[in-house]
């Protein structure tokens, strides 16, 4: 089984392993999640009707309302959760969301983590030492 | 604070910076379902602990130490029963409400704070939430401030500070892309398309609109806001020639050389409106005007529209602003005219909260509205166009709009 290794940027420490869900879009928080289902529901988006809790939620960053923290933190008190973030680029939403929905968040990356990685893989990451091991499906 | 120091070295700050100015979206907590399930008694101080500073403890505050201002979406505490999660959550917001105010907030309840008593200065360190709010701040007004979240920004509250990164430093409100404008940016509608539009090709980066000539007003200029980051993450542009940090293409991007090169012409506003329209019928149940709040040239424009009309006894029309706009506009007679007319003037809430039937067919002016509504109500029926064609649909009960 070939594995890959992918090095970036603690942005919340921590470590999880899982299924890759994957999308090269970026994702919203408000209006974005149903919370009986963990679904996306943001019409039009590439991962619409795909359900991210207990993933490895691998995406280019976030975007959208301010209200990102408040839905992320929504999914862990509900136990919609992903596992981990993985994102090719941070901005505020994603660091903050990270921090509230308490699980590891990895960023810039030596390679385009949302080109590295397809749904499925199956996702172990290191957030204190930003190594993600990835080993394809 | 753990929280704010956590959330700073997740962005990689190095440090923090005084903050007076900061904007609040604590009308955006979970449905009263997953608030009750976190908090069983609803006691205030305990969910503005856990939903507003992530702490597992309850901290009981005496006053924030930051002049703070309240962001929509709260309710409208006259329609509860319309609005999503009822009398209960409509209770909760208000329970909430009161608690800001006793913690020194002060409670605007408005995506536009700028437009009602909280204008940033050129170069004030700000920590604002509302996406659209800080796309203008940072944009239209040269305040400073980063896209917060309702947790950072309460806990900026409470300290006066926050994190000296991103849109706090020089280096990082140059443009890195320059947008060519081939077409010209006229209607209101016009300026959402743009925006909406290049939100989604731009990423992260600050665009640089060039070749734009007719200066903007303030609802475009709101609207180019409120698009840019509702269909992807722009929390500053430049216009040059027209916004304060961009008198020339040099100063916007810093003498920068070899930019990426963007075109905006009919074509791209084609992909923006195709992708804002999506309904099977040309019935419309629903006309929402109003997002960003409506302000006062808004009011009066659609109350002109309205005078001595009768609306569609199939449509509902909502126009949403906050109370202290809603104040004058009733003052001046715009929110009669508007009732007289079959409409409905909102105070501190948002068409996205409505409750409705997944088959309901909205229409709306705000590419912002459009982008949210299928998330947010679960219909999936939505147009957007120009203020007329919205009236127009009021009226008759159809959608008539076009992009020619």
């Amino acid at each position: 089984m070939s594995k890959i290794v992918l090095r970036g940027r603690k942005i919340n420490g921590g470590s999880a392993e899982g299924v890759a869900l994957v999308t090269r879009e970026s994702l919203g928080g408000f209006g974005c999640f149903d919370f009986d289902t963990g679904k996306v529901i943001d019409f039009g988006h590439e991962l619409y009707g795909q359900d991210v809790s207990g993933k490895i939620l691998v995406f280019r960053t976030g975007k959208g309302s301010s209200a990102w923290s408040i839905a992320h933190q929504a999914l862990r008190f509900v136990g919609k959760s992903p596992k981990a973030y993985i994102t090719k680029e941070s901005n505020p939403q994603t660091v903050l969301g990270a921090v509230v929905a308490r699980v590891p968040a990895v960023t810039e990356f030596d390679q385009d983590p949302t080109e590295v990685i397809s749904t499925g893989d199956w996702v172990k990451v290191d957030a204190d030492k930003g190594l993600v091991e990835i080993t394809k499906k | 604070m753990e929280l704010l120091l956590k959330y700073a070295e997740g962005l990689g700050a190095e440090r923090f910076v005084d903050t007076n100015n900061v904007t609040i979206i604590a009308g955006s907590i979970p449905d009263i379902k997953i608030v009750q399930k976190v908090v069983p008694s609803l006691d205030a101080d305990e969910i503005a602990s856990k939903f507003f500073l992530d702490s597992d403890e309850t901290v009981v505050l005496d006053k924030v130490k930051a002049f703070t201002t309240t962001n929509a979406t709260f309710r409208d505490q006259r329609y509860p029963d319309l609005q999503r999660g009822g009398k209960s959550h409509c209770d909760l917001l208000q329970k909430m409400v009161d608690y800001l105010k006793r913690v020194g907030v002060i409670h605007l309840a408005t995506c536009t704070p700028y437009q009602v008593g909280n204008l940033p200065m050129k170069g004030e360190h700000c920590a604002w939430t509302e996406s659209s709010a800080v796309a203008f701040c940072n944009s239209v007004l040269g305040g400073r401030t980063n896209i917060e979240g309702l947790h950072s920004s309460f806990a900026s509250a409470v300290t006066g500070k926050t994190p000296l990164w991103g849109m706090h430093l020089d280096e990082n409100r140059l443009g890195k892309v320059i947008i060519d404008v081939e077409i010209d940016v006229e209607l209101l509608r016009d300026w959402y398309l743009i925006g909406y539009y290049v939100g989604g090709q731009v990423g992260l980066d600050v665009p640089i609109y060039t070749n734009i000539r007719k200066i903007p007003d303030m609802p475009r200029l709101m609207g180019m806001c409120a698009a840019g980051i509702a269909g992807g993450s722009i929390v500053k542009f430049h216009i040059v020639g027209i916004t304060l940090e961009a008198p020339t293409l040099e100063a916007a991007s810093g003498n920068r050389k070899g930019l990426q090169v963007l075109k905006y012409g009919k074509s791209e506003r084609r992909i923006a409106y195709e992708k804002l329209n999506h309904s099977d019928s040309d019935k419309v149940d629903i006309v929402v005007l109003g997002c960003p709040h409506a302000g006062l040239d808004r009011m009066r424009v659609i109350a002109g529209m309205l005078e001595g009309k009768k609306i569609n006894k199939n449509t509902r029309l909502y126009v949403t602003t906050c109370h202290p706009m809603k104040h004058v506009a009733d003052q001046q007679g715009y929110t009669e005219i508007i009732t007289k007319a079959g409409g409905s003037v909102w105070e501190d809430s948002c068409g996205l909260v409505l409750d409705v039937d997944p088959s309901t067919v909205f229409a709306c002016d705000s590419a912002k509205m459009a982008n949210y509504l299928p998330g947010e109500t679960g219909s999936k029926n939505t147009w957007f166009g120009t203020t007329e064609e919205c009236i127009q649909a009021a009226l008759t009960g159809k959608w008539r709009g076009e992009l020619k």
